[in-house]
């Protein structure tokens, strides 16, 4: 009975091996040591993120365009207010002076792409934890909508 | 040396097994294993599939959606039946839809969908289907897969040669399967023989939004009017719809019906009544018949009863109706994608009449008649017959086209597909159903250029087929490969209701249009509000309306007081979302209908009348976030005599 039980093991096992292939690969992988990661904390360092979508690092021109920043109110107004208020945390943060938090295309790619900041993006990540695991919604707007939206948070 | 024996045996099937897991050359054996059968069926996760089926739901009263070759049901869409899973029917936007001329109907039989064409080929932009009970055609958008037009056909009655439509989606076609009498009156029934009429229908369709127009309604002889198909191509102008009962029997239909030897096929040339219509033909008589119509842009429908028929008298219009003699109580009503070939399927018969559309137009050149029926002259069914079928298969049904000059009849009788020439009536193959085959379906098989490479059996029975679910299971279809000479069965699937008939189409037809989200920009609900800074509560009497919104997570307001036993409370609900697949829901305790389904950028109401007095919950009913659990809120509903003022909040 017991010898019976051993030859079907390595039966098995000889078949496991020779089904499998391309085991030693990870058996190398997980006899590195792993690797001390320095914790940095997202927020302080925020001038790095540029965040995660379509949008690449840019700087604002100096004037505020009050044309583009009245456009955004009013997107922000019809599609964003559900969540957020502006002077006051609500779902999710308050936008009031976000420039002296964010860069300005950190910004747009939160608007633009939740799902994948959530995910890649450290700031995006720690938020998702601070506001209670809400996960800020895709309202589909365009690249010209989230940036009119931008130009009214400068007048915050 | 029993337990020896035991682990003998169980190391044998493991070894067996291990050999065939690794060895994937080695696939000696029967059913799918031994072929590439299963690979042709298999769609791998996250991949999709090359077709859309759209079948019918028969007594479910709906539209079922399916992929092909998978047989994966992707939706169902509510057209003639109330459905509590999205509101369909009971939302206050929707019950409308469902309105009549005897009132709410909230139920239908669906049978023969049908997509729209442009030159003959299907366009993919709607698909039409029949309420068989309660005579209503409805047309169902192919961007939004939603129901959005229903008219109520008046004096017909079983309204079952329909919903067929013309190849340039210049009509939809519905035929009455019951004569009755027209006007509708209280007579005898014995005295049906030439009182009952039977009414064919042209709803004429607007080429923009779809919209539908009764054309007229040709009162034909009281027969019973099956099934029906467009001509094309070359036949284009013409119907053609199958009849039994010329016998005009009033009971046992069974017996009575069946005792002439051959029924007929009705060709009506409707270019012709359409141009004796257009130059002030036909007779205006009263009629009361319920066109409901969804607008997409209020999501609301509005319900419309219309008071008069446009009626033509056939032998008003000569020249425009011939009788064709068809053996056995015809059923199926088919025209090859060329347009010379119209098949009637004798129900009773194990043979094929085919009729030929040239052969037809010369007969009636010739004024070569073999008599006449209420003055409808009949030819001669050897001077129009094409061919016949010697199928060697027992009751045929139905027909389609593969696009390669072959035809597929189902035999319910001898439960089977028979696949054969058209112009030489050979077979060419047969294969069995399981079990006993009502409709097939070839993508495009009904058009001048089918899509054939699958072909969908619908059965009426299934049997054996699934693990059993008690005496009540759903109907089998079986999916084959026609690519090839002979038909090959690929896969098993049940469909829900009763299919009667079916449509499908390349999915690249519809794939790039289906709309994915409403925009709120657009929404033109009157109690939409497109900003929460809107949400509001309104009292008019005893009518309460709530304007709300939802976005992950909360309904603003959440919390509602100043509301009383014996009012009409509306919630008037916009999803704010504007991503694809974030649906909200909502119910209430005690809600007398069903809950709300409301996608993105939608909105939509559900009336609630609040019996006792308490603080009761209300939530949403599709999981949205991971904070869907706490997507709730309260409504305090006082006596009715009491002094609280209304009030709303959020978080305050």
């Amino acid at each position: 009975m017991k010898n019976l039980s051993k030859y079907l093991l390595a039966i098995s096992v000889t078949f496991l091996f020779a089904c499998g292939g391309g085991n030693t690969k990870q058996a190398e992988q997980i006899s590195k040591p792993p690797q001390p990661k320095k914790v940095v904390d997202p927020y302080e360092n925020w001038q790095q993120y540029q965040g995660v979508g379509p949008v690449k690092a840019f700087s604002l021109p100096a004037e505020i365009d009050q044309e583009l920043a009245a456009k955004g109110k009013e997107t922000y107004e019809a599609m964003c207010t559900a969540c957020h208020k502006v002077d006051k945390k609500f779902i999710g943060p308050a936008p009031k002076d976000i420039l002296t938090r964010r860069n300005p295309a950190w910004i747009m790619n939160m608007i633009l792409a939740p799902e994948k900041m959530i995910i890649e993006d450290p700031i995006a990540k720690k938020l998702l934890g601070d506001y209670n695991g809400a996960p800020m919604a895709n309202q589909n707007l365009t690249e010209e909508q989230a940036r009119a939206i931008l130009e009214y948070f400068r007048t915050l | 040396m029993k337990t020896s024996i035991r682990i003998h045996s169980l190391l044998m099937a493991g070894l067996a097994f291990l050999a065939m897991s690794c060895d994937q050359g080695n696939r000696a054996g029967n059913g799918a294993l031994s072929s590439n059968i299963a690979e042709k069926v298999y769609i791998a996760p996250g991949e999709r599939d090359e077709q859309y089926g759209f079948l019918s739901g028969g007594y479910s009263g709906n539209l079922t959606v399916y992929g092909l070759p998978s047989g994966r049901m992707f939706k169902e869409i509510p057209v003639f039946s109330q459905f509590p899973t999205s509101g369909y029917g009971y939302s206050e936007e929707t019950k409308p839809m469902l309105n009549t001329s005897f009132g709410f109907v909230p139920w239908d039989d669906l049978h023969h969908p049908d997509i729209s064409q442009t030159k003959g080929e299907l366009d993919g932009r709607w698909i039409f289907a029949n309420g068989n009970n309660t005579p209503r055609i409805a047309r169902i958008s192919l961007t939004t897969f939603e129901t959005e037009e229903i008219i109520e056909v008046p004096n017909s009655a079983g309204n079952h040669s329909s919903s067929f439509i013309t190849e340039n989606t210049e009509y939809v076609v519905a035929g009455t399967r019951f004569s009755v009498p027209v006007p509708q009156r209280d007579m005898p029934i014995s005295e049906y023989k030439s009182n009952f009429k039977g009414a064919l229908t042209f709803i004429a369709v607007d080429p923009e939004h779809g919209h539908f127009n009764i054309k007229f309604q040709l009162i034909m002889p009281g027969f019973n009017y099956d099934l029906s198909h467009p001509g094309r191509d070359k036949s284009h102008g013409w119907f053609f719809f199958s009849t039994y009962n010329t016998e005009e029997a009033n009971t046992l239909l069974e017996v009575n019906a069946s005792q002439n030897d051959k029924d007929f096929i009705a060709a009506i040339n409707w270019k012709k009544i359409e141009a004796y219509v257009n130059n002030g033909g036909g007779k205006k008589v009263p009629a009361r018949y319920a066109h409901n119509v969804y607008d997409e842009s209020t999501h609301t429908a509005t319900s419309t009863i219309k008071e008069e028929v446009l009626t033509v008298d056939p032998s008003d219009v000569p020249g425009a109706i011939y009788f064709l003699p068809t053996p056995k109580s015809p059923h199926g009503c088919d025209v090859d994608p060329s347009g010379q070939y119209i098949i009637g399927s004798g129900k009773l018969s194990a043979d094929i009449t085919v009729h030929s559309f040239d052969k037809m137009l010369a007969a009636i050149d010739a004024k070569k008649f073999d008599g006449e029926a209420y003055g409808i002259p009949i030819l001669n069914y050897d001077d129009i017959l094409a061919g016949t079928v010697q199928s060697g298969g027992l009751g045929p049904l139905h027909t389609e086209f593969d696009g390669r000059g072959n035809a597929y009849t189902t035999f319910f009788i001898s439960s089977e597909v028979v696949k054969w020439k058209l112009g030489t009536w050979e077979v060419i193959d047969r294969q069995p159903t399981f079990y006993s085959v009502g409709h097939l379906m070839i993508p495009g098989g009904n058009s001048r250029k089918p899509h054939g490479k699958y072909l969908v059996a619908m059965n009426k029975i299934t049997k054996d087929r699934y693990l059993p679910t008690g005496p009540e299971m759903e109907h089998s279809a079986q999916i084959y490969d026609i690519s090839g000479e002979k038909m090959q069965l690929l896969y098993d699937f049940p469909t829900h209701g009763e299919p009667h008939y079916a449509a499908g189409c390349d999915a690249e037809l519809i794939v790039n249009n289906s709309k994915k989200i409403y925009r709120l920009d657009e929404n033109k609900h009157p109690y939409a509000i497109t900003s929460p800074a809107q949400a509001k509560v309104e009292r008019k009497g005893n009518e309460v309306h709530i304007y709300m919104s939802t976005i992950r997570s909360h309904f603003t307001p959440d919390n509602i007081e100043g509301i009383k036993v014996g009012d009409k409370v509306y919630f008037h609900i916009t999803n704010h979302e504007q991503d694809f697949d974030v649906p909200h829901g909502f119910s209430i305790i005690g809600q007398g209908t069903s809950e709300i389904l409301i996608m993105p950028g939608q909105t939509k109401t559900s009336l609630w009348e609040p019996k006792r007095v308490g603080v009761w919950p209300f939530y949403c009913t599709d999981f949205c976030s991971a904070l869907h659990q706490e997507m709730q809120g309260y409504v305090r509903v006082s006596p009715a005599n009491a002094n609280i003022e209304l009030s709303w909040s959020l978080d305050e």
